[in-house]
């Protein structure tokens, strides 16, 4: 791409290389011939966590919209619902997540347009989506999202994450980002098959706490999202309490007097 | 048979001494001869109902859907030669699919009619294209309320309040004219719809039909979808009912 060049003779130029591009290349190579490199993420957005609990799924994502070190957006919804079964939780760069949500419509639209009784269930969702990123990824032209996708059909619970690069799991607990780092190691000690509702926000928020102390890129501003048979809500954003009462803080300089 | 081309009904591209082109009218005969569909706009929404004439025992009910869902919130019923009619409903999608996709918002169903249409009258202006051998009735809620527009083979599309197309739409129409449509809610037009394609249905003439409802209304949250179940259970026994009773006169 040329980008050094000004829009208008860009977009000339941009139209007569793809037609020389076109005439001179094996359709093999036409993905190095329109100069894809893997892009760069602008606006992002953190951890998401999903646990299976006793009705269904739970799923926690903050809404911070980082640009970089900024946290430029503070109301990003990062979990939506997907048809009558799934709900979707991304991370990653916001815009991707917004055409991956326009592509999700379109699928969901065609498939409750025939009308035959059957809807598409959240495995079926999960394995589209693992189908787009991988392939996106093969043409050097990534969407830089990884995503948790989770819901519940005819009483069969079901989550799943698929990375940016299409790798795919189905587990009774994911995370992306960081929260596979500071989250999972949580969920795999205190995570149990019958946890209540109750029980499993509390866990979540206890993840969620974690990664708002650790995670850079976290803000204090949260929804949960449960997914059952009976449907779908995601709650009212909320914040955590936060708890800075230790007595390294109260005397920080404790066995180093003079430093800070 | 009311005129005989003679010459000038080889062609959808000859006009014949009269100004009438004979291929679009013969396209039209398709759709008269096929089972009736009929559409009303009642004062909350849109019902399509159509007289699904059933050509062998072998076929499971429910198959043969003649009416379909073009977006959320709008369907068409088909009448004439069914594949025709399947390429009209795929190109209506696309339509749609394509104005939502520009514009982020669904396409108003002035516009879809307006495109259907001209994409239906595209196919009589080449000697290499036959004309579609069959008719929709669209309806929809948009902005602007329930709409309802009927497309000819021609591509002459109107806007209606109440619309036939088919065998019996002679009939059906002079049935619609009788109702008060501004003071009809869908529930209750649902089963005037039903009454009305029981009433022209020739018993003598046809096989057995399958009738298949769908509506647009405030009831369904203004998204098209088959009638429910029970409601359509009770349009066609009041329709059996209406049947009864005139023949009792």
């Amino acid at each position: 791409m040329p980008s050094e060049q000004k829009l208008g003779s860009a977009i000339v130029d941009t139209v007569f290389a793809n037609m020389v591009s076109s005439q001179n290349e094996s359709s093999l190579l036409s993905s190095e011939g329109d100069s894809q490199r893997t892009q760069y993420p602008y606006v992002t957005g953190t951890s998401v966590i999903g646990i299976k609990y006793k009705d269904g799924i739970l799923m926690a994502a903050d809404m911070g919209g980082s640009y970089g070190s900024t946290i430029r957006y503070k109301s990003v919804e990062r979990l939506k619902q997907v048809g009558k079964h799934s709900l979707i939780g991304a991370s990653g760069e916001i815009s991707d997540f917004q055409e991956i949500l326009r592509y999700l419509d379109e699928l969901i639209l065609h498939d409750s347009m025939w009308d035959d009784g059957n809807s598409l269930g959240p495995k079926e969702v999960h394995n589209y989506l693992t189908r787009v990123l991988y392939n996106r990824r093969n043409k050097f032209d990534p969407l830089w999202n990884s995503l948790v996708l989770g819901g519940v059909k005819n009483g069969q619970k079901y989550l799943g994450s698929v990375s940016m690069i299409g790798v795919h799991f189905e587990d009774d607990h994911v995370a992306t980002g960081f929260g596979n780092h500071l989250a999972r190691p949580i969920l795999r000690e205190e995570w149990r098959e019958d946890l209540t509702f109750e029980e499993g926000v509390k866990l979540l928020e206890k993840c969620m706490r974690n990664l708002l102390y650790r995670d850079r890129s976290a803000v204090n501003k949260l929804q949960i999202a449960k997914i059952t048979e009976e449907g779908l809500t995601i709650s009212q954003p909320y914040s955590l309490k936060t708890f800075w009462n230790f007595a390294a803080f109260k005397n920080p300089t404790v066995g180093a007097e003079g430093s800070w | 048979m009311s005129s005989i081309g003679t010459g000038y009904d080889l062609s959808v591209t000859t006009f014949s001494p009269d100004g009438r082109v004979f291929q679009i009218e013969y396209a039209a005969k398709a759709v008269d001869n096929s089972g009736t569909v009929v559409g009303i706009k009642c004062k909350d929404g849109i019902v399509i109902g159509v007289e699904k004439l059933i050509a062998s025992k072998m076929m499971l009910p429910g198959s043969n859907r003649r009416i379909h869902s073009v977006h959320r919130h709008s369907g068409m019923g088909v009448a004439g030669l069914a594949a025709d009619g399947r390429q009209i409903v795929a190109r209506a999608k696309s339509e749609a699919h394509n104005y939502e996709s520009t514009y982020g918002e669904p396409i108003p169903i002035k516009e879809l009619a307006d495109r259907v249409a001209s994409y239906v009258h595209l196919c009589t202006l080449y000697w290499w294209l036959r004309p579609f051998g069959s008719g929709v009735i669209l309806g929809g809620y948009d902005r602007d309320g329930p709409q309802l527009y009927m497309v000819e083979p021609s591509g002459v599309s109107y806007r209606y309040f109440g619309a036939a197309i088919g065998k019996g739409r002679q009939a059906a129409k002079t049935e619609i004219e009788k109702l008060k449509l501004s003071e009809l809610t869908c529930r209750q037009g649902v089963i005037e719809v039903a009454k009305i394609i029981y009433g022209v249905h020739d018993e003598a003439k046809d096989k057995t039909f399958e009738l298949e409802m769908s509506w647009v209304c405030d009831e369904s949250n203004r998204q098209h979808q088959k009638v429910p179940e029970a409601l359509l259970e009770e349009a066609k026994a009041a329709a059996k009912a209406a049947l009864e009773e005139m023949d009792a006169d």
